[in-house]
């Protein structure tokens, strides 16, 4: 199990020196925070679990979904094509604290770049949001109710063929949608 | 010789076409004087459209100021004189106010740089929740009004090339459309979305201003290749559907509306009189309750 590693995204805006708002809105406000988070990540060493928490954010532009979310799900290879060279070790993100407000931007943010993302609600409840096809999603919710483990017995939970649902789920990690350890796949949790 | 234009009675943005077409033909650095005497009523379009205009001028305009006292006093409140005086040569004293002084939603900003855009987000957020109940949208619509407000005004800032304004104040149109409504002014003075979006553009038999509005307002085309770009107008486009809202937008010789049924303007005018930059108008009226 990765441990989360909370990303702060007030400090981050505090050190991309815009502390004076506490709203995330224009491309440049988004390039600085990004650049901000980025070297945070830097600094965890390993496989990573980040949970960008959205909770004191006001407003949330298009712009600033795209250069903070949807950027830097591409830059750590969610967007990536399935043969191409993915960074390694992965580094995975959840995203707590999205308002509606929130989503009308992120939306068709992750819909332009083919991306989704996991976002965990107050209670604890996880869903994906953006580009997502139905089997993707079943495959996904699969991981979820069983809590993971290897392919075989995600299967046997829903009794579906182990080979079709491999496919599924490598397909699943690569998009950073869940975690592939040697011991199978497992939903990114947060504890 | 200096061209004397006459500013309409009541100015908007239909009624400031008739100062752009003398406007047009007259060399860059010919001498203007903009004739506001017996004007007695204008739209934050028209108001920032004056200020648009004396910036794209290659010398300061002279500007007769309101005669009347009430308009004089509330363009003052609107934040207008303050900007006035450092772009027109003016003929008069006008009257003073301070900035926060007025009862306008948004009073005249100008938009140079990010900072500025957030600065008008800050301002609007608070006072976008009450304004948005009364027009009979949730309080989280608030949020939207202020994405909108930010995108509008950022296209200033990445797109344009040069500075601009905003400006928003509210209205109750009882006899145009029996409702309360919110008008949004945005406009700027810089190199107009033909040139903006033309920059990467392979030559092709049609590339004018009607096409590069198509090209950015329909069908959110950025000059960049990112598919992340272009989204800021493709939003702003989605929240005026939502609130069943207006939106124009002119540059150069063309004008773009997205129309709703409660209105009869054209979905796209072009051949009007060239100005500079981009000038956007949203409007949007209280929800009809159902």
């Amino acid at each position: 199990m990765l441990t989360p590693m909370p990303l702060d995204l007030r400090m981050a805006l505090a050190l991309a020196e815009c502390d004076l708002y506490s709203n995330l809105v224009t491309r440049a406000t988004g390039r600085a925070v990004r650049g901000q988070l980025e070297s945070m990540l830097s600094e965890m060493p390993g496989q990573r679990l980040a949970v960008l928490d959205f909770t004191h954010v006001g407003v949330l532009d298009f712009s600033c979904a795209d250069e903070i979310v949807a950027q830097l799900l591409l830059r750590f290879g969610a967007g990536l094509p399935a043969h191409a060279p993915a960074p390694h070790p992965p580094s995975y993100f959840m995203f707590r604290g999205l308002a509606e407000a929130h989503l009308e931007a992120l939306e068709p943010v992750l819909e332009r770049h083919g991306l989704a993302l996991v976002a965990e609600a107050i209670d604890g409840s996880m869903r994906l949001v953006g580009m997502v096809e139905p089997a993707e999603h079943t495959a996904w919710q699969l991981v979820l109710l069983s809590g993971g483990g290897d392919v075989d017995a995600i299967a046997s939970f829903a009794e579906v063929r182990s080979m079709d649902l491999h496919a599924q789920l490598v397909a699943l990690a690569r998009r950073r949608l869940v975690i592939q350890t040697p011991a199978g796949f497992h939903p990114l949790r947060h504890h | 010789m200096t061209t004397i234009l006459t500013v309409p009675p009541s100015l908007d943005d239909g009624t400031f076409e008739s100062l752009l077409q003398p406007l047009s033909e007259l060399e860059p650095d010919a001498k203007v004087l903009l004739d506001a005497r017996h004007t007695r009523w204008s739209s934050p379009y028209g108001l920032i459209g004056l200020l648009t205009l004396a910036q794209a001028r290659g010398n300061r305009p002279q500007f007769y100021p309101p005669e009347d006292p009430n308009t004089a006093s509330y363009w003052a409140r609107a934040g207008f004189f303050r900007h006035a005086e450092k772009l027109f040569e003016l003929t008069r004293p006008v009257p003073r106010s301070r900035s926060g002084d007025s009862n306008f939603f948004l009073e005249i900003t100008p938009i140079a740089q990010t900072e500025d855009v957030h600065i008008v987000v800050e301002h609007i957020r608070e006072r976008s929740k009450a304004i948005m109940e009364t027009l009979g949208f949730p309080p989280s619509s608030s949020l939207g009004f202020s994405v909108v407000m930010s995108e509008s005004c950022q296209n200033i800032v990445e797109h344009a090339g040069g500075p601009g304004w905003v400006a928003v104040q509210t209205y109750d149109w009882q006899k145009r459309l029996g409702r309360r409504v919110v008008v949004i002014a945005v406009s700027d003075s810089g190199v107009g979305f033909r040139q903006s979006l033309g920059l990467t553009r392979a030559p092709s038999d049609r590339w004018d201003d009607g096409a590069a509005l198509e090209a950015a307002v329909l069908r959110a085309t950025s000059r960049f290749r990112d598919p992340g770009r272009g989204q800021g107008l493709a939003g702003i486009r989605k929240y005026m559907g939502k609130w069943d809202a207006k939106l124009t937008v002119r540059s150069g010789t063309a004008r773009i509306g997205i129309i709703p049924k409660w209105d009869d303007d054209q979905p796209l005018v072009e051949h009007l009189p060239a100005f500079a930059g981009a000038q956007y108008q949203m409007i949007i009226p209280q929800a009809v309750q159902v």
